[in-house]
């Protein structure tokens, strides 16, 4: 079983581990202590919010903010949970610590792979979120110690997220090869980049939502 | 800038933000997981999301600016790479490296 995960959540270990200490470098920029980022790592456990906290923290966001931005970024994992309702068996310990570590690469790992015959579906899924976890962490503490022991360029460094989000959209095209939900969101952007600039993200997450609900009340209930 | 209590009451808040968008589901929906509604729109969501975050993170990119080529071209070489061979984190790493490269020589 170990050796499947090994090489099941490689991938994920050459991703988290770079993207975990840019983060960490990033955050001990801002002048907190490493272990931050550790803790970070350990208890939010989501890149892109972790990375969105760097520009909170400096930007001093208020925490009402900080709640909403986070929630409205992290909001994808709803329905990510959806299609997997069953897949994470009853309640207990180990479910719930399933879910909370039900990043993007968590979910895509989970839902494409099998576990070994021998192995109950759930103990292989909660081993791989956990080790997963595991390389987010040691990337989080590696970059918030080496960041702040080292001189170390890391001018544009952050392009990774802005890398990460082009590969996940592309990998969104292929799943679903139709251009409607990529023309709600670039015209929603739109929109609410010129009328509502300084909540974007929120603005469009909710308008292209909306917009899509309406597309389909007017389609009727043949239609997705 | 160093506030360590509001650290704390942030890493917090962001720790239940976060946490709440993976429960919701699970503790909302486990019995109507079959409505058309939830999955029309657990279909289309997430792209439509992932493009938004991709507009996110380059509205502050001046396309009117020579420098902006710069980041162009990163992405440029993002897509391709993943076009080409598919594996994601060669397209991350192929895609920040020239991008760093370019910013900082």
């Amino acid at each position: 079983m170990i050796r499947n995960i090994i090489k099941e959540t490689t991938p994920i270990m050459f991703g988290y581990i770079p993207m975990g200490m840019t983060f960490g470098v990033l955050f001990q920029d801002l002048g907190y202590q490493w272990y931050f980022a550790t803790l970070m790592g350990i208890l939010i456990f989501a890149g892109s919010a972790q990375f969105m906290a760097i520009g909170l923290l400096s930007a001093g966001a208020g925490l009402t903010e900080v709640f909403i931005s986070t929630f409205m970024l992290n909001f994808r994992h709803v329905f990510y949970g959806l299609s997997i309702l069953e897949k994470y068996g009853k309640w207990g310990l180990r479910k719930l610590y399933l879910v909370f570590g039900l990043t993007d690469e968590t979910y895509s790992l989970v839902t494409t792979i099998r576990p070994p015959n021998e192995v109950s579906e759930q103990n292989y899924y909660f081993v791989i979120t956990l080790v997963n976890q595991s390389y987010w962490v040691i990337g989080c503490t590696l970059g918030a110690w080496f960041g702040g022991v080292v001189e170390f360029n890391t001018e544009g460094m952050d392009f990774a997220l802005t890398a990460l989000f082009i590969v996940l959209v592309i990998e969104q095209w292929k799943n679903i090869r139709e251009v409607m939900p990529f023309v709600i969101a670039t015209l929603s952007s739109i929109v609410v980049l010129y009328f509502y600039s300084e909540h974007m993200l929120v603005g469009s997450i909710m308008l292209s939502i909306l917009t899509l609900i309406t597309i389909r009340a007017f389609k009727g209930k043949s239609y997705g | 800038m160093v506030d360590t209590e509001h650290l704390i009451l942030f890493i917090v808040v962001m720790t239940a933000a976060t946490f709440i968008t993976r429960l919701l589901p699970f503790v909302i929906f486990q019995k109507q997981s079959k409505h058309p509604l939830m999955s029309y729109i657990a279909k289309y969501a997430p792209p439509m999301i992932m493009s938004i975050l991709v507009l996110y993170v380059l509205q502050g990119v001046d396309f009117t600016n020579i420098s902006s080529l710069k980041t162009l071209a990163a992405i440029a070489t993002t897509v391709g790479v993943h076009l080409w061979r598919g594996n994601s984190l060669m397209s991350i790493f192929a895609g920040t490296s020239l991008y760093m490269f370019l910013l900082q020589s």
